[in-house]
């Protein structure tokens, strides 16, 4: 089995490296560069914990090969707070108290800011819609949706 | 999970050099778009090939393009891209309104249509909508290309009448030139995430029908009977209740983990009711709107 050097953008950073072709990239991102914000659940693209967002778009990364991120550029959420949407999310879902054991976090973080960076007046429907491939297992929704909700109408100044 | 399978991985730069991959290695070599079928069968040491050809590098597949009197969508083209197109929404709603419920947004930004049909599995979402517009599947190989109905496509579960040296380029699904509607009903445990336990498309042309089930039997499945005995028929309360009838003879469901036979023959019924319905307030009165009540 031949290794590929890989090349692409983690969080702004150029990330040199040599994979193998049967690494799958959450594996990649935790174990051999330490990124932890991405969380393994159920390993087969059910639960949206390992989101992250590849070109822009949320994937999961526990369905993506490591060589496959070669030339893409990757965000985490160690690297997401340096977009505005990102922040205003963050800090309405800590005013609401919104997680409770975090591990969905991440992901649900993620999956919101691409919701409102494509659309940014989501309904409510479209929001649940939009976190529907994300799941918790503590909260029971609400404060999230609720959080979103305050984000996406503080953005619109209403 | 690690993938304990070794096999090489190659990024083509042309369809040539991907044909001839396939040509050598027959099914030993896998074909890599979206992967999200593809990934969890490697976790799952279910496939073992010994090499993968990614064809995300390839410009012609991307395209969802108008020809003369059909639409082209190519085999890198994902649910996502569906869900944006204007020109998917305007002319195959019900694909449009099938993608809407492909898992989620994670998925839908990496699974492709191609893939979903060329996995095969009974519950694929796009299958039905492809069966009622009657869409035509372009493979290539080294000796060259040639054209598949989708009718002929489903051989059995998770297989297909694609040679091991072939590659699904196109989808080419034909305009309906005449007034048209129908739905996509999927029935499964909760939105977002899961697999239809069964899944039903209507299309409706002035006095015809097509249906096409998926998730009750062992492949997506037109049924036949239940289109020839609804042509031309003013839809009533007997009519559909006829229908649910016959409805049972054109599927087969199997026990399995998501659901028991009976409980699929029970929401069969309800499916081509609940779909007879829709359609036929969408035909005459445009509504609901497509993609409309997917989350209660
Ligand atoms: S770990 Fe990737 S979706 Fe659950
Ligand atoms: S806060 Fe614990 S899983 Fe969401």
């Amino acid at each position: 089995m031949k290794t590929h050097k890989i090349k692409f953008k983690l969080n702004g950073e150029t990330v040199l490296a040599e994979v193998k072709p049967n690494e799958v990239l959450i594996d990649f991102l935790r174990y051999k560069l330490g990124v932890k914000s991405p969380k393994i659940g159920c390993d087969r693209g059910d639960c949206g914990t390992c989101t992250v967002i590849m070109n822009g778009k949320t994937v999961r990364s526990c369905l993506v090969l490591a060589v496959e991120a070669d030339g893409s550029e990757i965000i985490t959420v160690e690297g997401a707070n340096k977009n505005k949407i990102t922040q205003k999310l963050q800090k309405k879902l800590h005013e609401k108290n919104a997680f409770q054991c975090g591990f969905c976090a991440p992901g649900m973080i993620l999956s919101a800011t691409e919701l409102l960076t494509e659309n940014p007046k989501p309904t409510k429907e479209e929001i649940k819609e939009a976190i529907s491939g994300n799941l918790c297992r503590c909260t029971g929704y609400e404060p999230i949706v609720q959080a979103i909700e305050e984000t996406a109408k503080r953005e619109n100044g209403e | 999970m690690p993938i304990i399978a070794e096999y090489e991985y190659l990024k083509v730069k042309s369809m040539e050099e991907a044909l001839k991959i396939k040509s050598e290695y027959g099914n030993k070599a896998k074909v890599i778009a979206g992967g999200t079928d593809l990934i969890p069968l490697l976790k799952e040491n279910y496939i073992r090939p010994e090499i993968l050809i990614d064809l995300k590098g390839l410009k012609e597949i991307y395209e969802i393009k108008i020809k003369n009197n059909f639409i082209r969508i190519g085999a890198g083209v994902t649910f996502a891209d569906i869900i944006k197109s204007k020109t998917i929404k305007k002319y195959f709603p019900i694909l449009w309104e099938a993608s809407m419920t492909v898992a989620s947004v994670g998925v839908r930004n990496r699974a492709t249509v191609a893939g979903n049909i060329c996995s095969a599995v009974p519950c694929a979402d796009s299958a039905g909508p492809l069966l009622v517009y009657n869409a035509d599947l372009i493979v290539v190989s080294e000796k060259g290309e040639r054209k598949i109905k989708i009718e002929d496509w489903f051989t059995g579960p998770k297989k297909t009448s694609l040679n091991e040296d072939e590659i699904l380029l196109f989808i080419d699904i034909p305009i309906l030139k005449n007034k048209n509607a129908g739905c996509y009903l999927k029935l499964s445990r909760y939105e977002g995430e899961d697999l239809a336990q069964g899944s039903l498309t209507i299309l409706k042309t002035g006095e015809e029908y097509k249906i096409a089930f998926g998730s009750l039997g062992p492949t997506p499945k037109r049924a036949y009977k239940t289109e020839e005995y609804l042509k031309g028929k003013k839809i009533n309360d007997n009519v559909v209740s006829h229908v649910q009838k016959i409805i049972v003879d054109e599927i087969s469901p199997i026990t399995d983990i998501r659901a028991t036979k009976e409980y699929r023959e029970h929401m069969a019924k309800v499916m081509i009711k609940r779909g007879i319905e829709k359609t036929i307030s969408r035909y005459y009165n445009g509504k609901p709107k497509y993609g409309e009540g997917m989350i209660e």
